[in-house]
């Protein structure tokens, strides 16, 4: 948590500059938390697949992008556009690919 | 005699400890805080935490089952971990990582046998409840490899009763005789059942499908259960709304003669009559619902919801089958735990890093206890019913 909250501080410093840049602590959260309950809170797998760096190597951030809005259809991974916005989904690949905060 | 009794007494007396460390467990539970590895131990009539326990892996998705004796409870972590905690001492008495990614466990009915669920190897291993020395190990063989397993519960007559994800089957592994556990696998339970209930008494074992609109339920009381699809096409060929959490069937709820279960895809919780297994109706919900939770003795069934409308609680009353209390505890509510007899009920809300206390038949908020990212809670009374 604490972690958490000092990861936010940046973010928020960023959000004032750029009015619409993505919301890292509300992300990370998402991402952890709600990703985690099908992938694992540390992505390693759970009902979905391992999300970790090592194991998405042959992805690209907008591929993978369209999977996080549009789901995988006929499987449990649910389409998540209207919850989260295109630059989110961007963001959200760019950190499951680099393990770090793009 | 009543001399030699004394004598007795007075010989043991002074080892005990003095009445005021002695204490019972039977008001005393578990809070699991996921994203830290820790555990609360808690006092129900205390509404109080007592003793932060430390060093339990990770406890995304974590539950917990009892020992008979209310004593110990046994922790599943997501990461394989399996922690036998002891609620007197606030200490860790056995911990063992038995495989790479874990779904909840169960005991069996005489306490002695301790079952894990896995996704990764795919099956159940069972440890003795005593030592968490390895007893049994079923992997989920199937044709397609080994399949995760959901939905494990214990069933009387050291039974356990598990559902294959990836294969639509239920299995049953009974232990009753001396060796390896006789397993029966039932076929045709459905397209990736994502959970599994079993009622009190033993009787009914309801699994939850993903990938088909219905449900099926299995007889354990027949010699040979034969899988029945109930609910089947709730969804009305709709197309499903997108289910951001998978429901859980765990602390199901039956209530006034009906069980009140969580739709898949809809904002609905589906009641079906006990006996017949005929829908019974259905309540429209402020989302996709999570847990349905019967209040003990099946007054009212609270029901918490997916991201992202996981800031709400619905309190439905069984008779009318209508909506009678929202609540809005705060962000990431995640789990509803009922006092024995259901006059309080605690709530875990993970974002506000709180649990919160309310009166079950007023709603008034009676207190509330920090936590960090609180999830699942678990109170000892569970030790003493089948299936949870
Ligand atoms: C309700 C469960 C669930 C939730 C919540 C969920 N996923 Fe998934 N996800 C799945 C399943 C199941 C698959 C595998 C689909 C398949 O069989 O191809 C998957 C697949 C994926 C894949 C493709 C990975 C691969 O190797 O094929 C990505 C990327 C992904 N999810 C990202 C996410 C992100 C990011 C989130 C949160 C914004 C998320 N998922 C939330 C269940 C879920």
């Amino acid at each position: 948590m604490r972690s958490l909250a000092l990861l936010a501080l940046p973010a928020l410093m960023a959000g004032q500059a750029l009015a619409d840049a993505p919301d890292a602590d509300r992300l990370l959260r998402l991402v952890h938390q709600d990703c985690g309950s099908c992938h694992g809170m540390t992505l390693k797998g759970g009902l979905g697949p391992d999300l970790r760096r090592e194991t998405l190597a042959d992805w690209d951030a907008e591929g993978l992008a369209w999977v996080i809005l549009d789901g995988v259809p006929g499987t449990a991974m649910p389409p998540w556009r209207g919850l989260v916005t295109e630059a989110e989904a961007r963001w959200i690949a760019d950190y499951l690919l680099t393990g770090e905060k793009p | 005699m009543r001399r030699a009794l004394a004598a007795l007494l007075i010989a043991v007396l002074p080892v005990a400890a003095p009445a005021d460390d002695l204490r019972g467990t039977g008001d005393l539970g578990i809070v699991i805080e996921r994203t830290t590895g820790s555990v609360l131990i808690v006092d129900t009539t205390e509404r109080a935490a007592i003793v932060r326990v430390e060093g339990l892996g990770d406890l995304s998705h974590a539950s917990a089952v009892f020992s008979p004796d209310q004593r110990y409870a046994y922790v599943f972590g997501r990461d394989g971990g399996l922690t036998k905690l002891d609620l007197l001492t606030g200490t860790i008495a056995a911990r063992i990582v038995q495989a790479g990614n874990s779904i909840g466990g169960a005991i069996s009915d005489d306490g002695l046998l301790v079952a894990v669920s896995n996704y990764e190897p795919g099956g159940v291993r069972v440890f003795d409840a005593g030592t968490l020395e390895p007893v049994a190990d079923i992997p989920a063989e199937w044709d397609g490899g080994l399949s995760k397993t959901v939905g494990l519960v214990d069933a009387p007559g050291r039974r356990f009763v598990f559902t294959l994800w990836d294969a639509g089957e239920t299995w049953i592994a009974d232990f009753s005789g001396e060796g390896a556990p006789v397993v029966t696998r039932i076929g045709g339970i459905g397209a990736n059942p994502y959970d599994g209930l079993i009622t009190g008494d033993g009787r009914l074992y309801i699994a939850g499908l993903f990938g088909e609109d219905g449900l099926t339920a299995l007889d354990l009381w027949q010699e040979r259960p034969a899988p029945r699809r109930i609910l089947d096409g709730y969804g009305r060929g709709e197309e499903p709304l997108p289910v951001y959490k998978m429901p859980h069937l765990e602390g199901w709820a039956l209530a006034a003669g009906r069980f009140a279960l969580p739709a898949v895809g809809r904002h609905e919780v589906l009641w079906v009559d006990a006996v017949t297994l005929e829908e019974a109706g259905r309540t429209a919900t402020h989302g996709q619902p999570v847990f349905a939770v019967a209040r003990p003795g099946g007054r009212q069934v609270w029901v918490n919801f997916a991201h992202p409308r996981n800031d709400t609680v619905q309190v439905i009353d069984t008779l009318s089958g209508e909506i009678v209390h929202t609540l809005t505890p705060g962000p990431a509510v995640l789990h509803m735990e009922f006092t024995p007899r259901g006059h309080e009920v605690w709530v875990s809300v993970r974002d506000a890093d709180r649990v919160d206390i309310y009166d079950a038949a007023t709603f008034e908020k009676l207190g509330e206890i920090a936590a960090e990212t609180p999830s699942g809670i678990f109170f000892t009374a569970r030790a003493h019913r089948t299936g949870l």
